[in-house]
Parts: structure tokens; C-alpha cells; sequence
């Protein structure tokens, strides 16, 4: 099939596929468990307001959470339920998170609060962004920003394509193609939507070889008079990153220190899209998300409708329990996924998967020097030297490190991925750039003190 | 012939460009107080940054023109600040001696860990996985980030993974607090004795469940200490700098973990001599 594939970007890597152990398993949804954790923070930018105290009772879709500033994200109740605390607690970023803990109404149908939603076809564009925002949505594909900022171009720009990711390049993930097969209307009523709040002209459908029967599917359900094209690239990492989706879709490179929408382009993520679109035919926020739970050390991989704030316990116990040589669990895939440490730790609005890794899958590998062979320079989508990046991140010389664009890296770990002499490029690259925000901010601060 | 008019033409030449650099000097002498290469000399020459100032030589002018006093320089001590007080004609300026304290006493024995780790020795890289492989979140990892840190070799670890200052090497340059990525340095003047050495926002068991000293927010060192010196702040004790003058042991006889401490001196007594040892 790879044969027909569409052109797409350049470098990246080929990793194993390991997406048959869920591929063929319809979504279902689990069963809510007996207490829920919303984190506050669960997308980039600000932390929501909580708007609920000790000891209230919320419906399953109220409102629970306000965006706390421009780029923030509202926050609804996963379920109906009494709150429980407001605090600190366990976050899968491994910080302590402000979180608001709702112990379910046992009694309660858990009947949906819906939001009051009108026909997008009749609203206008800054309408459809206040309902998206109203929606609390945020990019389902991992980093979870806000879905509001995006349909918001700034000031003198606009955009002409929507690009929706479904290339879910992460082995093992299949949330995003259970989406496109089985929540169909609701990715199209989504595109619809989206184009009208952006006033695109065109909308791109860009995914991968290994879901060919999901973009027939989906070509096979596009109204005629819609102006989408579902594009089937080489299955590649890291076709899902944002930039190197454009580069496939429409042969362009986002610069360095530019966005998307300076190319007229915005990009959504599938679920995003279906999520809104959901929305708008039921009138249902964004409590919950497909999670695809898989992995060799969970006894039942599945793809599951996972209400957000769920534990990840509850999670295993519903997959029939991990195997007993399971030595990580990762949230999200297993090239940019984040190692948990807690079983307590909820499922997010951001929570593409869920990976258990088994004692064969996670080696400890010893590191040795770097022989020069540049595959990972062969390797990295945005085109920077990682064997020198990784030298100078070595020596400690962080600032020197800027001069080789290392803020363009994105963490994807293809470098990582190929290095033959097991050399922890990406984890280097994450110290550096921390350390290098921080001096940055500690740098503003002392000019704003002046 | 030829030798003689190259000879000569050279001649000239030299006194040509002669004459422009000693016209040059003159219009473009900048004078410079030779005091500053000499005050320069008698301090540390670490440029720390310690003092405030991009290094030694900044410091020595901004003496000289009066806007620091030589006691200021933390490294030097009172030998260098004296000396260079006498030299300067000037006060030597009281310094207050300040030192970086660790807000965390959560060692190997008190502590747990929640995770294996894998990956390089630094608490940054281990950081950037899951926020690290403790279980209280807002601990010291004991990976020595601090240790490699320091320039004047003040910190140690100890055998339990806490890294021990040395408070006669400590100059208080920061340094440390800037490496530290759960940020647990703080520098304070070394006459504080009231510190609480613990900075996890969990409360009772939770804290508790975590690390056998945490501070579990009962608020008792609050009630006992001197009206105002303590008060609650995310579920940690906080001091009123404005009334440091008032802080007294009395806040640390009826905390249930130890979390906040009377320091006499160096920090961890128990662990310093087999920080020395190692």
C-alpha cells in the first residue's frame, strides 16, 4: 500500500508498529469509577479556577472549572457526584497539581447536564470559538492546548487550511483510529465547524498507511459538497507532529520560530475535531476521551471511552490487571510518552494511550561514546545535529547550544531512537532546555528590575 | 643607493605612524583609577557573581566609586575585605554572613522511592521523567546536581543522599539554588536559626505517607512561636522577615516530625562527619 502513498516529510524514523493489539477492538466505555481527580491544570497555559467547593454537588457536565486567563481551558464535571476536596494531588506530569476530587453519586443515572449549544450553521465564527471554548476543548493528541487559542488567528492573519492529524505515528496508539471508523459523523459535523469558525477554504485529512480502510471509510462518508481531501502518507515518526504534517500535506516548512498559521494553516487533531462535533450534535463537553490502554504488560489491551479525572488503577482494573513483569507505564505513546510513578494518577483531557512495558521492552542499555555515524542528524524531522547538541549538552555549555537551534527541537526522540551507542539525547536536550527557560526567565526578570 | 632609500623611506615611514599613535594617545586617553587593578588583585577572583556584580572586577570598581563596601564580597571574608578597606582608606561595611540552607531532610532513611530510575546521574534529567522517582514530589532527589554545582566545593553528599553545605565554604553565590530543579536552596543569613526543612504543600497523613518528616501543616510551631513570626502559607510554615529578631526554639518543641528545626550551626550534624569522611 506504501506504494500510493503521498510524498511526506523528510527524515524521521521507522519504528515498530505494535498497533495490532488493539487495532480491531471496537471503543467501549468504562464504567465510572467510585472517585474522580480533575486536575485544574490539564492543557498548557493557565490553570482553571475551580468554581466548586468542599461538599457541593455537581452534575455530570456542569460547569466545575473556569478558564483561568486567555490561554486556559474550562473544566466540567466527568460525572455526577458530591466534591470531595480541593487540593493538591497526584498529576501525570509527576508534579503535585490542584485538582478537585468529586466522589460519585451511586444513586445518580448520571444523565448528562447538556451545555445549551445552537446550530453552528447559524452563528458566526466568533460565536463557534465561544462555544468551543464553553466546551472547555483542548488538542487531544497529547499536548492539550487550548482549542479556542488555535481558532483565534492573531491579529492580521488568517488561515485557508485546516489540517486534521490523524496520523497517529506513536506505535502502539489507535485512539485516533478507532475515532475516524467509529465516530465518523461526528469528525465530519467537527470539520464542518471548524472551517466555518476559521473560514478556511479547504480542510486536509492527513494520515498514515497502516489506517487505509479508516480514510476509505472516511471518503466514503464526506458529503460531496464538503472541500476535503483525506491524504494516506508512509506510515513514518513523526508524521503527527504538527509541522511535519504541513510539510506532508502541503509540501511547505513552518520556519524556525514561526507558527503554523503564518502559513495560513491551522492544525487539529482528530479527536479534537470529533469532540467538537460531538458537541454539537449532543451538546456534551469535553468530560471524557478515547484512551487506548495496550501494551504486553496489561492483560486486555482495549481502545476505552475514558471518563477524564478516572484513576489509572480503576483503568487496569478494568483491563483485567497488569502482568506481573510490567515495569513502566507510560501516558501517551512509547516515543514521547511520560513515564507515571503513582497509580493514582488520573486519566486527561490529554491522554492519548496508556502503554505498559514489560521487563523485554524496557533494557537498561550502557551508554557509549558517540562514534560520529550521524544517523541521528539523518534522523531529526526539524533538521538540527544532535550528535553535537548531544556533545554540548555533555560539556554542560547550554548557551552554546542555542547557536545550534536547540529550541526548535520538539523532544520527539528520533535521535534518541537510532543512536547506536545508546546516548540519551532527548533526556540531555529536556535538561538543557529547562535549564535554559529558566535562565532565560531569571534574565527578564533582572531586566524588568532595572 | 637602493639600500639607502629603503633605509630612509622606512625611516620616515616610522615616524609618520609615530607621530599618529602619539597624537592618538593623546586624544583618546581614557584614565582609569589604578586603585581598580590593585583591589582587583586582593579580591578572590572566583567572579562568582556572588555580590551581586558580573565579577571581581565590577566589584572593585563599584568599591572604589563608593557604591559597595569591601565587606560585601562574601568569599573574601574579613581578611580580604579588611585589607582591602585599609588600602581603600574606607569602612569594610558589615556583611551578614549568608549561607544556602537545604529545605529538605527527607534522606534515603525518611524517604521512599516510588520508581527506578534509569537513565544519567543529575536530578534535572531525572526530573524531566515524571517529575523523578521519589515519592514525595517536592524532595530532594540526591542525584548532586548541587554537589557538581558548586564552585567552591561546599557541598557533599552524605551517605543518605541529602548533600550537606559546608558553611565555611559556603559563599552563598546562588549557584546551587539555581541547579536545584525542585528548588530547595534557599540563601539566608546564617544567624537564622528557625528553618523549616521541608517544602511539601501535603498535609497530615499525606505528607506523612511520603517522608517521616514532613511538615503535615498541624500549624503547631504557628501557635507556639512568638505572636506573628510564623504564619500558614500552602500548608507550610512561613517566616515574617520582619520579625526575625523574635524567633525562638519554642516554635520547634512540639512539631510532631521535625520538620522544623534550631539550627546551631551547620545543617544535619549527624550527617556532616560522614560527608567529611567520604
Amino acid at each position: 500500500m506504501s506504494g500510493s502513498a503521498a510524498r511526506t516529510f523528510k527524515h524521521g524514523v521507522h519504528p515498530g508498529d505494535f498497533k495490532e493489539l488493539t487495532r480491531e477492538l471496537p471503543v467501549e466505555r468504562v464504567p465510572l469509577p467510585a472517585v474522580l481527580t480533575v486536575p485544574l491544570s490539564q492543557h498548557l497555559g493557565a490553570p482553571s479556577v475551580p468554581l466548586v467547593k468542599v461538599g457541593d454537588y455537581v452534575r455530570r457536565g456542569q460547569l466545575i472549572g473556569k478558564a483561568g486567563g486567555y490561554v486556559s481551558a474550562n473544566l466540567h464535571a466527568p460525572c455526577s457526584g458530591t466534591v470531595r476536596s480541593v487540593g493538591p494531588a497526584h498529576h501525570p506530569s509527576g508534579k503535585m497539581v490542584e485538582s478537585v476530587v468529586i466522589e460519585r453519586d451511586a444513586a445518580s443515572a448520571q444523565v448528562l447536564l447538556p451545555m445549551d449549544v445552537q446550530d453552528w450553521r447559524g452563528q458566526t465564527a466568533e460565536e463557534i470559538v465561544g462555544t468551543v471554548a464553553e466546551g472547555g476543548f483542548v488538542g487531544l493528541g497529547g499536548a492539550a492546548f487550548p482549542t479556542h487559542v488555535k481558532l483565534t488567528p492573531p491579529e492580521g492573519k488568517h488561515a485557508r487550511f485546516l489540517i486534521v492529524n490523524a496520523a497517529e505515528c506513536e506505535p502502539y496508539l489507535n485512539s485516533d483510529y478507532r475515532i475516524l471508523l467509529e465516530q465518523t459523523e461526528a469528525v465530519i459535523e467537527g470539520i464542518q465547524v471548524l472551517m466555518k469558525a476559521l473560514g478556511a477554504e479547504k480542510a486536509f485529512v492527513g494520515t498514515e498507511d497502516n489506517k487505509t480502510d479508516a480514510a476509505e471509510h472516511l471518503r466514503g462518508a464526506l458529503p460531496p459538497d464538503l472541500n476535503v481531501e483525506v491524504l494516506v502518507f508512509e506510515t513514518k515518526y513523526p508524521q503527527g507532529a504538527e509541522k511535519m504534517l504541513i510539510d506532508a500535506v502541503l509540501h511547505r516548512e513552518v520556519p524556525s520560530g514561526r507558527l503554523p498559521i503564518d502559513l495560513h494553516v491551522v492544525v487539529n487533531n482528530v479527536g479534537t475535531v470529533a469532540g467538537v462535533g460531538q458537541m454539537y450534535l449532543t451538546g456534551q463537553p469535553l468530560i471524557e476521551r478515547v484512551v487506548t490502554v495496550t501494551g504486553p504488560g496489561i492483560r486486555q489491551p482495549r481502545n476505552l471511552l475514558v471518563p477524564v479525572g478516572t484513576p489509572l488503577e480503576h483503568v487496569i482494573d478494568h483491563c483485567g490487571g497488569m502482568t506481573e513483569d510490567t515495569r513502566q507505564i507510560l501516558f501517551g505513546g512509547p516515543m514521547m510518552g511520560q513515564a507515571q510513578r503513582f497509580l493514582d494518577v488520573p486519566v486527561m483531557k490529554g491522554t492519548s494511550g496508556i502503554l505498559f512495558l514489560t521487563d523485554r521492552e524496557v533494557v537498561e542499555r550502557t551508554e557509549y561514546a558517540c562514534i560520529k555515524c550521524l544517523r541521528c542528524v539523518d534522523a531529526c524531522p526539524v533538521f538540527l545535529n544532535p550528535s553535537r547538541l548531544g556533545a554540548l549538552a555533555k560539556a554542560r555549555l547550554y548557551e552554546d547550544m542555542l547557536d545550534h537551534h536547540i529550541m526548535d527541537c520538539m523532544e520527539c526522540a528520533s535521535c534518541s531512537f537510532v543512536c547506536p551507542s545508546n546516548i540519551p539525547l532527548v533526556q540531555r536536550f529536556r535538561v538543557a532546555k529547562g535549564l535554559l527557560k529558566e535562565q532565560a526567565a531569571r534574565d527578564r526578570e533582572r531586566e524588568g528590575a532595572k | 643607493m637602493g639600500s639607502v632609500s629603503a633605509i630612509l623611506f622606512l625611516a620616515g615611514l616610522c615616524a609618520v605612524l609615530a607621530a599618529i599613535l602619539a597624537a592618538a594617545h593623546k586624544a583618546f586617553y581614557v584614565w582609569e583609577d589604578p586603585r581598580i587593578e590593585v583591589v582587583t588583585d586582593m579580591l578572590p577572583g572566583a567572579n562568582c557573581g556572588a555580590c551581586g556584580l558580573p565579577g571581581c572586577r565590577a566589584f572593585a570598581e563599584r568599591v572604589i566609586e563608593g557604591d559597595f563596601q569591601p565587606g560585601q564580597c562574601p568569599v573574601g571574608g574579613a581578611d580580604t575585605a579588611g585589607e582591602v578597606a585599609s588600602y581603600l582608606g574606607i569602612e569594610v561595611g558589615s556583611l551578614e554572613r549568608r549561607v544556602a540552607r537545604l529545605l529538605c531532610a527527607g534522606g534515603s532513611d525518611e524517604s521512599h522511592h516510588a520508581a527506578a530510575y534509569q537513565g544519567f546521574s543529575s536530578c534535572r534529567a531525572a526530573a524531566t521523567i515524571g517529575g523523578g522517582f521519589k515519592g514525595c514530589t517536592y524532595g530532594c532527589l540526591g542525584l548532586a546536581d548541587c554537589e557538581v554545582a558548586c564552585t567552591f566545593d561546599a557541598i557533599h553528599m552524605a551517605e543518605n543522599g541529602l548533600p550537606v553545605v559546608d558553611l565555611e565554604a559556603c559563599t552563598a553565590c546562588g549557584d546551587c539554588v539555581d541547579a536545584c530543579p525542585k528548588d530547595l536552596f534557599e540563601i539566608m543569613p546564617v544567624r537564622r536559626r528557625l528553618v523549616v526543612q521541608c517544602r511539601s504543600l501535603l498535609e497530615g497523613d499525606a505528607a506523612l505517607d511520603e517522608c517521616r518528616v514532613a511538615c503535615t501543616a498541624c500549624a503547631r510551631c504557628v501557635a507556639d512561636a512568638p505572636e506573628g513570626l510564623l504564619h500558614m502559607e500552602s500548608g507550610i510554615p512561613v517566616m515574617d522577615p520582619e520579625k526575625e529578631h523574635l524567633e525562638s526554639r519554642l516554635a520547634t518543641l512540639r512539631c510532631p516530625t521535625g520538620a522544623i528545626v534550631w539550627l546551631e550551626g551547620q545543617q544535619f550534624p549527624e550527617l556532616t562527619e560522614v560527608a567529611d569522611a567520604v
